[in-house]
Formats: structure tokens, C-alpha cells, sequence
């Protein structure tokens, strides 16, 4: 089977689930990369050395901002004349889009946010969530080529051989871009929860401490002062509840839940977090969850595998430090 | 200015979903508004208050999803059509995008269409997009913030990586996110007017279009495994005490 991937990058850093998407495909057959964009060499190598057999390149200065349009007739351009059976995306906000279109283009479908792939004889079974996870459905695609997105830390990420090559493609850039883009700000603190293999969670009660006399914005600081600290010991991101981030405490980057992110890391740590459905779909498929809360009858202990009755303000920073001290000199080196 | 905002109707998501005999099964459940189109009637309904005009909503679905079109009445909006047929009851993404393009051409003169940004239902994102390359218009997506000015439209787009501030000439179609602002509830006079409205429905052919071909079709539904989740509570006399426990919990999971 002959796969295309499309590496998805921004301001020259890679979404790493196009490299899980590179070894995705290398399990089917052979695997051919695309990188659309301008000044390209840094992705390129990398992308050979992630196991691709060919790297298509579209390196032209149309393509520098990332926009829809003239992203999705290159893809459509290319697809159409070396007829890949499969195109590989990693989910991100631009390949929903990039795929979609291209979908239109070439009359096929998308299989969104896939999280198992099999083969049936000739044909690819998708396996994804609906319904906010609480059914799976197994899916085809009768168009060609199948088109497919996958969540970050849905599949092993292949292994990093420095120095490899392989066949180096030139392709031609579309320019029938319809949008401008005008600029850009970084988030405060730029966050991928979805590459996140640890994240320590704040909800609400991040601002629940009378005993700091302080406003309700200034202790909800605090509190995710020590939600960061304990995150940025373990290596991991902070995430939040929506309460949290409607209340201000924290930007909508951080939101996990129906309406933000859809995370699956090895460990959860949410605190102050009360467990509704919204914040639980977003999170239940964590390897480990841990839940800090005050109110014994809290839904979260329902979805959790370990659980402490007790304030926030307290056990956040009791187990940052006990967590130092018993493995503090091997976090360091990570 | 004239805004056309797509409108999806899905079961609560309180509703306890399962897979039985194939088929997917809310109970008695009641199916409400998709919660991230109500941002995209909120978001209609705000630029029809910066620049003046009407809202038309339009859903593509069974008889049932009037109700949904009629919560988005209450809000505030002028105008809702159904558009269903029985040859639309297996619809992907494309063919959604497919149907409702002719539908916004048969509405006709739109400026501005507004997408939510996802169903909860499929899930997948896809339709506002291939609704605009099917148009053959610009596509702004996520967007937080919308601001028109005379025959353009600017939004700030909500990405991992930040927000980034794109710009298109009109017509264009738009998705949004929560940043838009919290849907407003309907108003009582909103409610009011809602229950009398009677909710024209188009067929296929009231639009002029044919039948879309499922290019994705569903070959098994399952309920996910059963996750064991037998909580372990930690208990202690001094946070010390239960942070001592709890670490080592944690480490033995071998998950840092
Ligand atoms: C359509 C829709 C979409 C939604 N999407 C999302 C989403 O994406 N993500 C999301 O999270 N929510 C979402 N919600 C909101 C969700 O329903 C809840 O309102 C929200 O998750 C509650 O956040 P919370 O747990 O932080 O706040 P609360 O429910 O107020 O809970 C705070 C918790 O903190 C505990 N607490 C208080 N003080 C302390 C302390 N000092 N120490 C320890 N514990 C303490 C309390 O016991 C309580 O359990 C959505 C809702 C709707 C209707
Ligand atoms: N049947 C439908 N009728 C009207 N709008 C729809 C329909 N399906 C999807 N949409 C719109 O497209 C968005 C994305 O849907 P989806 O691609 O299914 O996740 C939704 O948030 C709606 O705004």
C-alpha cells in the first residue's frame, strides 16, 4: 500500500502525531511524506530520518502561511497524480480543514481522529469514537484515496534514526489562496495538552482559599501556581477546567473537556476538579487519574484510580515535594 | 448584512449513550441544539447587531430536529429551515457539506456563514469546510472573534498555537468557538414568538440537488471496554502523610 503523511508544522515546529502518522504508515507498506511550506530542509530531514521513503517537498513562498486553500489544491494536485490509497494527517486545527477540502476535491471521505487501523483483505477499517467517546463505530471509506487523521499518542512514535535519507520529490505549490493572514500571537503559555504525557488539571477550586485573604483572582494564581510547579516537576502540562478558564483563572489553551481538548495522557492529576460529564470526556482515557478534591461525593472519584479527600492548597504542594524527594534527581535528567 | 448560521441536533450530552443491536441508543434522553452550534448562533446573532441584516438557520435533519431550529428562534434569530428527505438518512460530511451548499444557494445572497465547530454526535469537524470549498469560498476557521468591515470579514483564530488574525473578502464561511462569548438564552418573547413559527422544509429537489453517495459508511458499533476503575482512596493524618502515600502510588504505576 502506498501511504502519503502529511507532516503538519507551524512557525517550523512539527505536530509530533505526524511522526506517529510516519509510522502508522510504515506498517502498511511504503510511506512518502509531504511538506508544504517555506524553507523546509530542517523538516525535511527530519522526516526521512522518522522512516519516510520519499519526502515530497512544496518548499515556495505562497505556501509560508499555513491557509486552507492553496494547501488543499496542492495536497489535491499531488494526490491526483501519483494516487496514493492512503493519506495519513495528524488531528490538528489545519489538517481538519486541509483534509476536509481535499476530500471534496477528490471526491473521497475523512476518517477523523482514528485511534486503531485495520486492514480487511484490501480495504482499511477505522476504529474512532462518537458521541463524545461513550460509543466507538468501526468505519471505511469507499473512495480513493482513504483519508485518515489520528490524535496525537494514538500510535507508537517510530524510532528517530539520525543521518537517514531516501528519495527527495519536488512538488508544485497551488497559490488560489482566499484568506490573508494578518498576524499572530503566541498563547501566554503555549500549551500542547494533547502531546502531553503527564498533565496536573485546576478547576474551580484553585480560587477556594479563605485562609490567604486574598480575591478570588489573586488565590486562583496561587492555586494554579501550584498546580504549575507540581506540572512542571513531573514534565507535564497544566490543564484546567472549563470554570476555571471561564472565571478567568487561566486561558482557554489549557480547557479540557468536551468543549477543549480531548487528552490521553499516562497520568491525570486533576485538582479541584468536580467531575462533570463535559470535563470527564476529555479525560477518561488517562492511563492513571489521580483526584484531589475537597467533597468526598465529588463525581471525579468515579473516573479515578486514586483519590485524596482533602485541600488542594494542602496536598498540591505535599506532593510536589514528597515527589521531589523520592525521585527528585531522576526527574532531573528528563 | 445576510448571515446564514448551520444548526445540528444531537442528544444531550448528560445522555447516557450505548450501542445496542447495532443501532445507537440515548433512552429517553431528549435531543437538544448541538452545544457548540449554539456559539454559532450566538455568533450570527452578534454580527447581526454590529452590522444589521437577519439570521436564516438552517439544519439538516429529521422532522424531530425543529426543535432544534426553534432554540435557535428563541435566541434570536429571524428565519429557519429544515431541510430533509428521506435519501439523506445515511449522511457523511461530504454530503452534508454537499446539501447544504445548495441549500445556502437556495437561501441565496448570503454574506456570511457560521459554522460551530464540531458535532457531538460524529465529532469530526470536516463539514464547515468542505460546505466552503464546495461554495468555492474562503474558509475562516475557529474563530474566537469576528469583525466585519464593508465588504471583508477579520477573525481571530483560535490554534495550539496561539491566535492568529486572518482576514477574507465576503462571502465567507465561518466556525467559532467558545471564546465567541456564552450563547445567550432565549428570552421569554423569544420563546413565544419560537412556538408559533412554522418551519418551512425543503426536499432535495426544493434545493436542486441530488442525492449525496455515503463515501463513509459504519460497519460495527461497539461500546468501549469497561474500564476498571475502582478508586483507591488515600487517607492520612497530615497532608504530609497522604502526599507520602500518594507518591509512592504513583511511582509504582511506572507512569513518570
Ligand atoms: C455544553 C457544555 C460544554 C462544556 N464543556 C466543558 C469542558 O470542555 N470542560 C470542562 O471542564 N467543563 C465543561 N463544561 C462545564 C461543566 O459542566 C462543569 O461546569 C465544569 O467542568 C465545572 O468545573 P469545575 O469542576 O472546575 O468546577 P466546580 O464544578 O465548581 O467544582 C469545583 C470543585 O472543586 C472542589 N474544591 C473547592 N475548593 C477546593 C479546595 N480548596 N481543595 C480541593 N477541592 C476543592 C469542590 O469540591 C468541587 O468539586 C461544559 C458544560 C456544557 C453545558
Ligand atoms: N446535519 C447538519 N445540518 C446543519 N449543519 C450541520 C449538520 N451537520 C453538521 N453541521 C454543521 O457543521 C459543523 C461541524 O459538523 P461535523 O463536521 O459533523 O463535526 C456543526 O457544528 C454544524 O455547524
Amino acid at each position: 500500500m502506498k501511504t502519503f503523511v502529511y507532516i503538519d508544522h507551524f512557525k517550523g515546529e512539527v505536530q509530533p502525531a505526524s511522526w506517529e502518522a510516519l509510522g502508522l504508515a510504515k506498517t502498511f507498506g511504503t510511506a512518502t511524506a509531504l511538506v508544504f511550506g517555506s524553507g523546509l530542509d530542517e523538516i525535511t530531514k527530519a522526516a526521512f530520518e522518522y522512516g519516510a521513503d520519499e519526502v515530497i517537498v512544496v518548499d515556495d513562498s505562497a505556501l509560508t502561511d499555513y491557509r486552507a486553500e492553496p494547501y488543499a489544491s496542492t495536497l489535491s494536485a499531488l494526490a491526483s497524480s501519483s494516487t496514493p490509497d492512503l493519506i495519513l494527517f495528524p488531528t490538528t486545527a489545519r489538517t481538519r480543514e486541509l483534509a476536509a477540502m481535499s476530500a471534496v476535491d477528490l471526491n473521497t471521505g475523512v476518517l477523523t481522529d482514528v485511534t486503531k487501523c485495520e486492514m480487511n483483505g484490501e480495504q482499511l477499517v477505522a476504529t474512532r469514537a462518537i458521541y463524545e467517546g461513550k460509543v466507538l463505530e468501526k468505519t471505511v471509506c469507499s473512495g480513493k484515496p482513504v483519508m485518515a487523521t489520528i490524535p496525537a499518542r494514538a500510535f507508537p512514535k517510530p524510532e528517530h534514526v539520525a543521518g537517514k535519507t531516501g528519495t527527495l520529490t519536488k512538488g508544485e505549490a497551488k497559490t488560489d489562496a482566499l484568506t490573508t493572514v494578518q498576524g499572530y500571537s503566541a498563547s501566554e503559555s503555549a500549551v500542547n495538552l494533547g502531546d502531553a504525557g503527564i498533565i496536573v488539571s485546576g478547576g474551580r477550586g484553585v480560587s477556594n482559599n479563605p485562609s490567604l485573604g486574598l480575591d478570588e483572582a489573586a488565590t486562583a494564581k496561587v492555586g494554579f501556581e501550584m498546580v504549575g510547579g507540581l506540572a512542571s516537576l513531573l514534565g507535564g502540562a497544566v490543564g484546567a477546567s472549563r470554570a476555571a478558564v471561564d472565571a478567568g483563572y487561566i486561558t482557554y489553551s489549557h480547557q479540557v473537556g468536551q468543549t477543549g481538548k480531548v487528552v490521553s495522557p499516562d497520568l491525570y492529576i486533576a485538582c479541584g476538579v468536580s467531575g462533570a460529564i463535559q470535563h470527564i470526556v476529555g479525560m477518561r482515557n488517562a492511563k492513571v487519574i489521580v483526584a484531589i478534591n475537597k467533597d468526598a461525593d465529588a463525581p471525579i472519584f468515579k473516573v479515578a484510580r486514586y483519590g485524596v479527600v482533602g485541600d488542594l492548597f494542602a496536598i498540591v504542594p505535599a506532593l510536589t515535594e514528597a515527589l521531589k524527594k523520592k525521585w527528585g534527581s531522576k526527574f532531573s535528567d528528563k | 448584512m445576510k448571515i446564514i448560521a448551520c444548526i445540528k441536533q444531537v442528544p444531550d450530552s448528560e445522555a447516557k449513550v450505548t450501542a445496542a443491536d447495532g443501532k445507537v441508543s440515548w433512552g429517553d434522553a431528549p435531543l437538544v441544539i448541538n452545544p457548540f452550534d449554539e456559539y454559532a448562533v450566538e455568533g450570527a446573532l452578534q454580527q447581526k447587531e454590529a452590522s444589521g441584516g437577519t439570521v436564516t438557520v438552517l439544519c439538516v435533519g429529521p422532522e424531530s430536529a425543529k426543535d432544534a431550529l426553534k432554540h435557535a428562534l428563541a435566541m434570536g434569530a429571524d428565519e429557519a429551515v429544515l431541510i430533509s428527505d428521506a435519501a439523506l438518512a445515511e449522511l457523511d460530511t461530504v454530503g452534508a457539506a454537499r446539501v447544504l451548499a445548495a441549500a445556502i444557494n437556495k437561501v441565496g445572497g448570503a454574506d456570511m456563514v457560521v459554522f460551530g465547530r464540531q458535532t457531538l454526535d460524529n465529532g469530526a469537524g470536516l463539514t464547515p469546510a468542505q460546505t466552503a470549498r464546495v461554495l468555492g469560498w474562503p474558509m475562516l476557521g475557529l474563530a474566537g472573534q469576528i469583525k466585519v468591515d464593508g465588504g471583508s470579514v477579520t477573525v481571530e483564530r483560535v490554534i495550539e498555537e496561539g491566535r492568529q488574525t486572518v482576514s477574507a473578502k465576503l462571502p465567507a464561511v465561518l466556525s467559532v468557538v467558545q471564546s465567541i462569548g456564552e450563547p445567550r438564552y432565549p428570552s421569554f418573547m423569544g420563546i413565544r414568538k419560537a412556538s408559533k413559527a412554522t418551519i418551512p422544509v425543503w426536499s432535495l429537489a426544493d434545493i436542486n440537488a441530488a442525492a449525496p453517495a455515503a463515501i463513509i459508511t459504519r460497519t460495527e458499533l461497539m461500546n468501549p471496554p469497561a474500564r476498571e476503575t475502582t478508586v483507591e482512596m488515600i487517607a492520612g493524618e497530615t497532608p504530609a502523610e497522604i502526599a507520602e502515600k500518594l507518591a509512592d502510588k504513583i511511582l509504582a504505576e511506572k507512569v513518570l
